[in-house]
C-alpha cells in the first residue's frame, strides 16, 4: 500500500475519532454540555490526538530505520570482488538501488509484469535496455550479483512497507479505541490536550537543538578523518595555504583566519559607527514621521542579496579604491582588496546594527530620559551618559551578531577580496577568508578521501566554533547587564 | 484631618519665586490647562491637588519646560522665574532645568553607581573643580536627602540596587546636587510604602528651608501635612488657590469642598 494511502487513512481515522469522541462526551453528559469537565471539542481533539500522533511517530521512525536495516542486509550479500570491481561499496549499492527502483517503475508503467520482473535473468534478457525504455538509465551492464541484490532489495522493501502500513493502521485503531473508551463526562480532556500542546512545543525546540548537534557531529567526523591524514599542528599553526591535488600541499589555517579577521574588522569599523549613529538619530532626534520613512529605507539594505553587494564591490568600489587610493599611494595595483570587501561588507551590516540598536535604544525607559533632562542635561549629554550606557549590553550584542555575520560572509569576499591566501598587513592587497576556501576546496571534482577536500570540514568546524563562541559571548554580555534598568 | 494646623503657616513674609499668568496648554487639539494663574513663593511648599487627568502634572511640567520634549504640546501665557519669562526665546531650557529641578513619580535612578547618580548634574554643569569638591557635593546632597547613612558604604554600588524609598531619596539627592532654586515633585511618594513616604515627607519639610518646593500629590492628607499653599485643579482649571489650612477647612468653592470631602474625583 502506498505511503500516501496509509497517511490518508490515519488522518481520516483521526477525523472520525474527533467526531466520535465529541459525540460520546456529549452523550455521557446526557446532552447537557455544562455538565462536562471540558468543552466537547477537547474530547474530540483528545481522541483524534491518540489516533494520529502515535501512528505518525511510529511511521516516521520506521521510515528512518527501514532503509538502514535493508542496506545492511543487502551489503552483506555483496562479495568483496564485486566491490573491488566497482571501486567502492557505495557505488555498488547505488547500482542496486537504481536497478530495484527501475524495476519498480517499469512495473508501475506496465512495461513489465510482477512475475516477469521476478523472473528476470541477466543472461536471458538485456535489463539495461529494458530499463532504459522506462526512463531509468544505468551506467553499465547489470551483473547477476547486482540483479540478485536488487531483487532481494525489492522483496525486503515490499515486506517492510506492508508491515509498516499494518503497524501504523493497527496503532491508529488502538489509539482511537483507547481514547474513545476513556471519553467520559468526568475525563479531564482539556488538561490532556494542554499536555499534548506542551509536548509539541517541546518537540519543536528539541528539533532545533538536535539539528545543531547533528551539524556539529557531521563536521566532527569529517574533521577527524582530515586530522588522520594531515597533522593538526600544521593546520592550526601553518602559515602557508597552498593546496595541490597531487599531494604534498600546505594547508595552514593562519592566512585564511587572518584574512577573515582583517576583513571583518574593517567591516565593523565601517558599520558600527554609521549604524549606531543612524540608530541614535532615529531613536532620539528624528520626528516620528522621519523615522517611519528612514528606518524602512535603511532596512532595504538588508534585503539586498550578498551577491549583488559582491557585484558592487567588483565593478564600483574595487576599481575606485584602486584608482584613487591604492595606486596613488603606491600600495598596490589590485582592484580586489581587503579594503574593498571590508567596506562593502560594512555597508551590508549597517542595517543590522542600526535596526537592532534602534530597538534597544527605544527600549530604554522614558523615565531615564526625563530624569536626565530634568537635571538640565542636553540631548547629546543624555544620549552619551544615560542612554548609551543603559543600552550598551544590547548594542554589544548587536555588534557581535554582526561580527558573526561578517565572519560567515562568502560572496562579497569572493568578488571583492579575491581568492589569494596571503598573510599581509596592507589593506589594499588581495586576501581571502575561510569561507571562500571552503567553497574553493569543495567545488569541481573532489575526492573525499584526500586532505585537500576534507580540510573544508576542518575549516567549517573552526568557523563554527568561532561564531558560536562569539554568539555565546554576546548572550553572556546581554544577560549579565540586562537587568540594570528593569 | 485635625492635624492640618500642626504646621506653622508663616508664609506671608516669603517673596515670590515663580509666577504664572494666563497659562494655557494644548496637547494637539486637547485643551489641557485653561487659563491658570499661580504664584509660587520662595521657601514654601506648594501642593497641587486634584483628580487624575485634571492637568496638575502637566502644569508642573510647564514650570521647567519639560513639556518641550513632547512634540505636540503647546504652551501659551507667561511663566516667570525671578521675574524673567522662562518661555522667552533667549532662555535656554537646559539652563532653566538646572535651576528648576524635578523629581518624578517613579524613582528613576540611572543605571550607574550611587555616586555617579548624584554627581551626574554637578558634572554636566561643571559645579565642581576637582574630585574632592565633587565628593563633598555628593556627600552634602546625600545628607540633605537623608540617605547618607544608608549609602555611604556602598557609593560604588548601582543605584538601581536600592529599595524603592531609597531610590526616590537618591533621585531627590540627585536633583538637590545641582543646587536648584525650585524643586518640582511629581507625586514623589505614589510608588512608596507608608514608612518611605513618611521619610520623604519629612525631607520635603526640611528642603523648604532652602528651596521653593512644588509637589503634585493624590493624597490630600499629604498635601495637608507638607504644604503651606495648595492649588486645587479640576478639569484643567485652577479652581482654588490659597493657604493650605484655608483650602482644607474652609474652601471658597463648592467643587473644592466636594473633592476634599470625597464627593468628586
Amino acid at each position: 500500500m502506498p505511503l500516501l494511502w496509509t497517511l490518508t487513512i490515519v488522518l481520516l481515522l483521526g477525523a472520525a475519532g474527533y467526531v466520535l469522541g465529541r459525540r460520546r462526551a456529549i452523550a455521557s453528559a446526557g446532552g447537557d454540555v455544562r455538565l462536562l469537565h471540558s468543552l466537547p471539542g477537547y474530547y474530540g481533539t483528545n481522541v483524534a490526538m491518540f489516533t494520529i500522533v502515535p501512528a505518525l511517530l511510529v511511521l516516521s521512525v520506521w521510515m528512518l530505520i527501514q532503509p538502514m536495516i535493508i542496506q545492511s542486509q543487502i551489503t552483506a550479500m555483496i562479495s568483496d570482488s564485486a566491490i573491488e570491481a566497482a571501486g567502492s561499496r557505495d557505488l555498488v549499492m547505488t547500482d542496486v538501488r537504481r536497478v530495484a527502483n527501475g524495476l519498480d517503475s517499469a512495473i508501475a508503467e506496465g512495461g513489465l509484469t510482477e512475475d516477469e520482473a521476478r523472473a528476470l535473468r541477466t543472461d536471458s534478457s538485456d535489463i539495461r535496455a529494458r530499463l532504459a525504455e522506462t526512463g531509468v538509465a544505468l551506467g553499465g551492464d547489470v551483473t547477476p550479483e547486482v540483479l540478485n541484490a536488487a531483487q532481494q532489495y525489492r522483496t525486503l522493501s515490499r515486506t517492510g512497507n506492508l508491515l509498516l502500513s499494518a503497524t501504523v493502521l493497527v496503532l491508529a485503531g488502538l489509539g482511537l479505541g483507547y481514547a474513545y473508551s476513556r471519553t467520559h463526562q468526568e475525563f479531564r480532556a482539556r488538561n490532556a490536550v494542554e499536555r499534548a500542546i506542551l509536548s509539541i512545543l517541546m518537540l519543536a525546540s528539541t528539533i532545533a537543538i538536535l539539528t545543531t548537534v547533528g551539524i556539529v557531529f557531521s563536521m566532527l567526523f569529517e574533521t577527524f578523518n582530515f586530522f588522520q591524514l594531515y597533522p593538526w599542528q600544521d593546520f592550526f599553526f601553518g602559515l602557508e595555504w597552498r593546496p595541490s591535488f597531487e599531494g604534498g600541499s600546505d594547508l595552514g589555517l593562519i592566512p585564511l583566519l587572518w584574512g577573515t579577521i582583517y576583513i571583518s574588522i574593517i567591516a565593523l569599523l565601517v558599520s558600527v559607527p554609521i549604524g549606531l549613529f543612524a540608530a541614535i538619530y532615529m531613536a532620539e532626534y528624528s520626528s516620528k514621521r522621519t523615522r517611519s520613512i528612514v528606518k524602512p529605507l535603511i532596512e532595504v539594505l538588508a534585503g539586498i542579496p550578498t551577491i549583488v553587494y559582491g557585484l558592487f564591490a567588483l565593478i564600483t568600489v574595487g576599481p575606485m579604491l584602486r584608482d584613487y587610493f591604492a595606486e596613488p599611494l603606491g600600495l598596490g595595483t589590485s582592484s580586489s582588496s581587503v579594503m574593498t570587501a571590508g567596506i562593502v561588507m560594512g555597508i551590508m551590516l549597517i542595517p543590522f546594527i542600526s535596526s537592532l540598536s534602534d530597538d534597544i535604544i527605544n527600549a530604554v525607559p522614558q523615565s531615564l530620559r526625563d530624569g536626565s533632562y530634568g537635571l538640565g542635561a542636553t540631548q547629546s549629554e543624555t544620549v552619551k551618559q544615560v542612554i548609551l550606557p543603559a543600552a550598551l549590553p544590547g548594542i554589544v550584542g548587536a555588534v557581535l551578531l554582526a561580527a558573526s555575520r561578517a565572519i560567515g560572509e562568502t560572496m562579497i569576499v569572493v568578488l571583492g577580496a579575491g581568492a589569494a591566501a596571503r598573510l599581509d598587513l596592507n589593506p589594499f592587497e588581495a586576501m581571502t577568508t575561510v569561507t571562500v576556501k571552503i567553497v574553493g576546496q569543495l567545488t569541481g571534482d573532489t575526492d573525499f578521501s584526500s586532505p585537500e577536500a576534507l580540510v573544508a570540514f576542518a575549516l567549517g568546524l573552526t568557523l563554527f566554533v568561532i561564531t558560536l563562541g562569539l554568539n555565546v559571548f554576546a548572550l553572556y554580555i546581554v544577560r549579565k547587564y540586562r537587568e540594570q534598568y528593569e | 484631618m485635625n492635624d492640618m494646623r500642626v504646621v506653622e503657616r508663616d508664609v506671608d513674609i516669603n517673596e515670590l519665586k515663580m509666577k504664572a499668568r494666563d497659562v494655557d496648554v494644548f496637547y494637539g487639539d486637547i485643551h489641557a490647562i485653561k487659563n491658570v494663574d499661580v504664584d509660587i513663593e520662595d521657601k514654601t511648599v506648594t501642593a497641587f491637588i486634584g483628580p487624575s487627568g485634571c492637568g496638575k502634572s502637566t502644569f508642573l511640567r510647564c514650570l521647567n519646560r519639560m513639556n518641550d520634549t513632547i512634540d505636540i504640546c503647546r504652551v501659551t501665557g507667561t511663566i516667570t522665574l525671578d521675574n524673567e519669562d522662562i518661555y522667552d526665546p533667549k532662555v535656554d531650557p537646559v539652563q532653566l532645568r538646572a535651576k528648576v529641578g524635578m523629581v518624578f513619580q517613579k524613582p528613576n535612578p540611572f543605571p550607574k553607581s550611587i555616586y555617579d547618580n548624584v554627581a551626574y548634574g554637578p558634572r554636566i554643569h561643571g559645579l565642581s573643580s576637582n574630585k574632592a569638591d565633587l565628593d563633598q557635593i555628593v556627600e552634602r546632597s546625600l545628607r540633605r536627602a537623608a540617605l547618607w547613612n544608608e549609602a555611604k558604604d556602598r557609593l560604588n554600588e548601582p543605584g538601581t540596587g536600592l529599595s524603592g524609598g531609597q531610590q526616590q531619596r537618591l533621585c531627590i539627592a540627585r536633583a538637590v546636587a545641582t543646587n536648584p532654586e525650585v524643586l518640582l515633585m511629581d507625586e514623589p511618594c505614589s510608588a512608596l510604602d507608608p514608612i518611605a513616604t513618611a521619610q520623604v515627607e519629612e525631607l520635603i519639610d526640611e528642603l523648604r528651608s532652602q528651596y521653593s518646593v512644588v509637589i503634585v500629590t493624590h493624597s490630600m492628607q499629604q498635601a495637608a501635612r507638607v504644604s503651606q499653599k495648595t492649588a486645587f485643579f479640576h478639569l484643567g482649571e485652577l479652581v482654588e488657590f490659597g493657604e493650605t489650612g484655608h483650602i482644607f477647612t474652609n474652601p471658597d468653592d463648592p467643587r473644592t469642598e466636594s473633592y476634599i470631602t470625597g464627593r468628586i474625583g
